[in-house]
């Protein structure tokens, strides 16, 4: 433990002054980020980063991360603190400053005009003219490729973005910041999207970039990544920095333990599950995305009526799909769900909800409510042919009362259930997709992510009440990144990695945020024979 | 029938076809602009009627048709931009915004040219004047050819060189390809510290330019008077050229042709006993089947590439 | 002051939505009213007479009504297509073959007038339902441009309606392009004598009051609204949207088939339409002033119609062009659509609204 520091970043370097020869190129103080909603996403933020190293920045979802990255891509303006540029304060007002200070970025969706070539994709802004009107084609391209040439990007720059992989569009990214003089470079997560090889070449060209002299702030959720080619990582936790240190005086079981450290301890009540029948079993769901990746690689589990089984996970490694495709959003291309014994045939919304499927989406702007329709009419989408008067007219009254009942039951702040929905808070209008989908015909609720982003009175609540509904006999999937969440809601857990289970514990009780740490992050795994214990209980 | 051979194969009858493409070429290439900035530009239909009408009295009040001409570009350019303030800075449902403004176009050309020539109908007593028409040597005297290329409005011509430069500007410039990016991808531009509203701001104005241009040509070169509603809809084929074109100038500027071609054979079959509405029926009903084959091609490639992607 | 800072945010919203728009018309009037100041010596005149035109006589007022009900026809259809987040304008191609199916029958179809006259406005909405089918089902099917194909699906419709009128109900004996003449008794009766307003009105009632029913009461309003409002969010509970969507299209494709009848049989004794009529582009103008609510609906018509036949007697009393209310139509729907017009007052009184809300305790735990 000696090597983790644990004062004041500034005296790190007095701390280890064997290191002194290192120069700082960029160095954060103080930020404190507070979005219009009243969020704290940064607090006390602290850091440095030494030219020409990489520089791992690692944490939870929601840690804070991205937020500070903005701010240092001047998407995002913190409300105090000081960015410390070769020695001199910058204000970082927009991307454009950000670009002219010699700081670029990559961004986890890649920011590319699918119709052009790799080459028009780099020049754009800022193209090679000739005769003061036209475009020099011929330098475009050569400018392209002489870059590619010198960071060993192998490419073809007149290749058009949309007929070529991710690797490569992602290649094209960090081109284009090379191009514009970036000498600091911020990946976000860059390797999510990445198959193995296209992480080893992105890698090697990492490491070529380092050689000539670049600075690479590297985020990511992966520890094996970062053990393999960083120089330094410094993590955070609940917005703040909490310790720099180098990769090679560290292991991973030390970051993990840093990274998930509890700050709030939440308890919800519950008694012991009172398991029943098998509702839903899934058995070897495979899922590919639109870019040809495998999200879900084999997927299979039973989930039983009276329990609460969570499923942890790093984002990304296919807990989303896996809900999307239980909810018949997505269609598996491989693979069965049978619900109370009865296979699957359609993959629809409607047949899923049809068999007592009820889901309260992550993205709940999106696919939770109609924003510009009233709390009432929210209420009933997945069910208005139950309150219906001769089978064609709502029955106003009815839809009223039972409203009013579960705005009151939800603790729904409002001033009436004609309210539209987008009025609401976040937390109010998660209650209110909640309200919806948490009902007594609910057999199986599979509810993702469901206090994200929202205010701890509103988390609470809905946690309860998930576990009301278990409690009534609903079988519960629960789908998050929060691990306080995971541990304290759920009977069993599950966790996802690279689009696999990797574990499996029947009984969490006794589970730690260390050890689901350590799963999720891929530095344990479990064998078969016990992953497979999900199928083979009663 | 040979009557009817006759009257289509006849110098006069391709004569005819690019007098009448030329205003649906110009408004199509304004079309392609605003299209490939990210704009569905219903607007040009009002604009280049505007503009018909502010280069009449421009011709007849100031400096004659040149100067007229003139006029009708700078309202194209300041109608096309009006639009564009309604519906980005004010954030006005664009689609919404055009629907107004051609609403607007229709009864304010009528409500000024009354007030001006106490005539609801046309301006035909105004002496406005007539764009010249240009004799091209060489070309003149090829027969045949020369019959149907040359001694065309001085508009005409602009228009034809107007689709090379239209793909000049979207392709072989600066300016293009960030236009081409702010309707593909405006968080590319954003990106590399390019304004995409500023973008759109331009592209807007290069339409108004030929919006402009296309009404000028109706107003004091296809007649020399300005009559109520005279685009009659042209804009909108204009831009049912551009989504048939694919938004491309060149296949843009084929499509306006086609409408020309049956445009003009409405004219030239009133002699005969085809019905001419059927045949004036028909462009219309081509852009929608055009449409279909594209969006079929664009929907079956897309799943192609998928399941290629899926595979790897 | 006090009392306007502790209302609910509700109703602020709804109250500021009223305020926005008196202060929308206030802005095309006065826009107007210098337009025209510029090309009359008397623009107070002017304007004065656009506001009593259509109540100078029985007659005038009753051309309003009769102006009304095509409109709030066009309204209705356009309102249920935009509901369900489809920019279809081919409400205007369905009015058009609307009017000209029933002019036929009017003309050709034996039997008792009465139910002739049932039969044609029936046959009329089918034929519009049609119509509007088209840039829905392509847009379902291959996610065509809706706007673009109804553009120029109006198109088609005209040319291919006039083709079916010359073959089969032009009079070649009349001076001007009309056909024949509809068999009597296929007419709705007039209601006021020396006036034209026709029992049409009363068809119109009905359509408002079904389609207000429709949209809010019953189930299929019900997924409609949602399907219209957020698509992904009507999928994921279940809601089968192409085939709300659809219907949506054959509902709003009726009501402006049947429109297109009401006033061929209403106002019209030949069919004698050589023009789209633009009631498309009405229909869509009536959305925004009516925001969309089909309650609305024959209020912004008769806003409208007003308007138009007050402008009309400007013309005749003080000789400004009546074209100026399409400026004043343009002017209130930019502005009454613009989002971000006030959106900067408003924002600061919901703000100070919540804040007081909160004080007072309005929203408690």
């Amino acid at each position: 433990m000696s090597s983790y520091y644990k004062g004041h970043p500034q005296n790190l370097v007095k701390d280890i002054g064997y290191r002194m020869k290192e120069k700082v190129i960029l160095k954060v103080e103080n930020i404190l980020k507070v979005y219009p909603n009243g969020i704290v996403a940064n607090r006390n933020v602290n850091f440095e980063v030494y030219e020409g190293e990489i520089h791992a920045l690692i944490g939870e979802n929601g840690a804070g991360k991205s937020t500070l990255m903005k701010i240092l891509f001047g998407i995002e303006t913190p409300e105090e603190g000081r960015i410390i540029l070769n020695g001199e304060e910058v204000k970082i007002e927009n991307s454009k400053k950000a670009i002219g200070l010699g700081i670029g970025m990559v961004h986890q969706h890649f920011m590319l005009v699918d119709s052009l070539t790799i080459a028009e994709n780099i020049a754009l802004g800022n193209e090679p003219k000739k005769r003061g009107l036209f475009i020099d084609k011929a330098k475009m391209i050569k400018q392209a490729e002489e870059y590619a040439k010198k960071y060993n990007f192998k490419i073809n720059v007149t290749d058009k973005i949309e007929d070529v992989s991710v690797g490569v569009k992602q290649k094209t990214e960090i081109l284009k910041a090379l191009v514009r003089g970036a000498k600091v470079l911020i990946l976000d997560e860059p390797t999510a999207v990445l198959t193995p090889q296209e992480t080893r070449e992105l890698f090697a060209e990492l490491k070529t970039l380092k050689k000539q002299g670049h600075t690479i702030i590297f985020i990511s959720h992966k520890l094996n990544e970062i053990m393999e080619i960083c120089d330094r990582v410094t993590i955070m936790r609940h917005g703040t920095t909490v310790e720099t240190c180098y990769v090679k005086d560290t292991n991973p079981q030390e970051i993990s333990n840093k990274m998930v450290g509890r700050e709030i301890v939440l308890h919800v009540d519950k008694k012991p599950a009172k398991r029943g029948e098998v509702c839903l079993e899934a058995n070897n769901l495979v899922y590919v995305n639109g870019i040809g990746k495998k999200m879900l690689d084999g997927v299979s589990l039973k989930l039983r009526r009276g329990e609460i089984l969570s499923v942890a996970g790093v984002e990304g490694n296919g807990q989303a799909e896996l809900a999307e495709v239980l909810t018949g959003m997505k269609v598996p291309i491989n693979g069965t769900i049978k619900i109370l014994g009865k296979e699957i045939k359609t993959f629809t919304p409607a047949t899923m909800r049809g068999n007592k499927v009820t889901y309260i989406p992550e993205d709940r702007m999106r696919n939770g409510c109609a924003a510009k329709l009233s709390i009432m009419d929210n209420l009933f989408t997945d069910k208005i042919e139950k309150y219906l008067k001769l089978k064609i007219f709502l029955d106003r009254k009815k839809m009223k009362k039972q409203s009013e009942e579960l705005v009151k039951d939800f603790k729904v702040k409002c001033s009436s259930i004609n309210n539209q929905v987008q009025v609401l808070s976040g937390g109010n209008i998660q209650k209110v997709v909640a309200a919806r989908e948490l009902t007594e015909e609910a057999q199986i609720i599979i509810a993702e992510q469901p206090t994200r982003g929202i205010d701890a009175g509103a988390s609470e609540l809905i946690r309860r009440k998930i576990v009301e509904y278990r409690d009534k006999g609903a079988a519960v999937l629960l789908i998050s990144a929060d691990l306080n969440e995971v541990l304290e809601l759920s009977d069993s857990a599950i966790v996802m990695h690279n689009g696999r289970i990797n574990a499996y514990f029947k009984d969490t009780s006794t589970l730690t945020e260390e050890e689901l740490g350590y799963y999720m992050l891929g530095v344990k795994n479990q064998s078969e024979e016990e992953v497979n214990a999900i199928l083979c209980e009663k | 029938m040979s009557q009817v051979f006759e009257s289509i194969f006849s110098t006069g009858f391709f004569f005819s076809v690019i007098r009448v493409a030329t205003p649906l070429i110009l408004a199509s290439m304004g079309a392609v602009i605003t299209s490939n900035a990210g704009i569905t530009n219903i607007g040009i239909e009002g604009v280049m009627l505007v503009s018909a009408l502010t280069g009449v009295f421009a011709s007849a009040y100031g400096f004659g048709p040149w100067f007229g001409l003139l006029i009708s570009i700078i309202t194209g350019v300041l109608c096309s931009l009006a639009i564009g303030y309604v519906s980005m800075s004010l954030k006005a449902d664009s689609a919404l915004t055009c629907i107004a403004f051609n609403t607007m176009a229709v009864g304010g050309t009528v409500y000024f040219m009354y007030a001006v020539v106490k005539d609801k109908g046309t301006t035909i007593a105004l002496n406005s004047g007539k764009l010249p028409s240009l004799e091209i040597p060489l070309i003149k005297d090829i027969p045949v050819l020369g019959e149907i290329l040359s001694n065309h409005n001085v508009v005409s011509y602009m228009a034809l060189v107007m689709i090379f430069v239209v793909y000049v500007l979207l392709y072989k410039t600066p300016l293009g390809l960030r236009i081409r990016s702010a309707g593909k991808a405006p968080n590319a531009l954003s990106s590399v510290g390019v304004s995409f509203l500023k973008t759109r701001y331009i592209a807007l104005g290069i339409s108004g330019v030929l919006g402009g241009m296309a009404g000028a040509f109706m107003s004091m070169g296809y007649v020399t008077w300005f009559s109520k509603n005279m685009t009659a809809g042209r804009g909108f084929i204009a831009l049912a050229a551009d989504a048939m074109g694919n938004s491309t100038p060149l296949g843009a500027a084929l499509s306006a042709m086609l409408f020309a071609i049956a445009e003009a054979l409405s004219y030239a079959l009133q002699i005969t006993t085809i019905s001419p509405e059927l045949v004036q029926m028909l462009p219309y009903a081509v852009t929608i089947l055009g449409l279909i084959i594209y969006s079929v091609k664009k929907s079956s490639s897309d799943k192609k590439k998928r399941e290629q992607l899926a595979k790897n | 002051m006090r009392k306007v800072t502790k209302m609910s945010v509700n109703r602020f919203n709804t109250w500021f939505e009223v305020l926005r728009f008196l202060i929308a018309i206030f802005i095309a009037f006065a826009i107007s009213f210098i337009i025209m100041s510029f090309s009359t010596d008397s623009p107070f005149a002017a304007i004065g007479n656009l506001f009593i035109g259509p109540l100078t006589s029985v007659r005038r007022f009753s051309t309003v009504l009769e102006m009304m009900i095509p409109l709030t026809f066009a309204g209705l259809a356009v309102n249920v297509m935009f509901k369900a987040n489809q920019f279809n304008l081919s409400a205007e191609g369905a009015f058009f073959m609307g009017a000209l199916i029933s002019a036929i029958l009017a003309i050709y179809m034996p039997g008792q007038a009465k139910l002739v006259l049932i039969i044609a406005i029936i046959a009329a909405g089918i034929v519009g339902s049609l119509v509007c089918a088209i840039p829905g089902a392509l847009k379902i099917k291959w996610n065509c441009s809706e706007m673009v194909v109804s553009l120029m699906l109006n198109y088609v419709m005209l040319y291919f309606g006039t083709y079916i009128f010359n073959q089969v109900a032009r009079d070649p004996n009349s001076a001007y392009k009309a056909s024949y003449k509809f068999r009597t008794g296929v007419g709705l009766s007039n209601i006021i004598p020396k006036t034209r307003l026709h029992s049409g009105i009363f068809i119109m009632i009905a359509f408002v009051i079904l389609t207000y029913i429709f949209m809010y009461k019953t189930k299929w309003g019900y997924k409609l609204r949602m399907t219209g409002s957020n698509i992904h969010f009507a999928k994921c509970a279940g809601i089968g949207v192409s085939g709300v969507i659809m219907s949506s299209q054959l509902i709003g494709g009726f009501i402006a088939g049947v429109g297109g009848s009401v006033e061929m049989l209403g106002m019209y004794t030949r069919f004698q339409w050589s023009a789209l009529p633009g009631y498309g582009f009405d229909g869509v103008i009536l959305n925004i002033i009516a925001k969309e609510n089909p309650a609305f609906i024959p209020v912004a018509a008769f806003f409208v119609a007003y308007l138009r036949i007050g402008a009309d007697y400007m013309y005749k009393q003080s000789d400004v062009a009546a074209e100026i209310v399409s400026i004043i139509e343009g002017l209130v729907i930019v502005l009454v659509a613009a989002t971000a017009f006030l959106a900067k007052f408003r924002h600061r009184m919901t703000t100070k609204v919540s804040k007081n809300m909160l004080e007072a305790g309005g929203a408690k735990e």
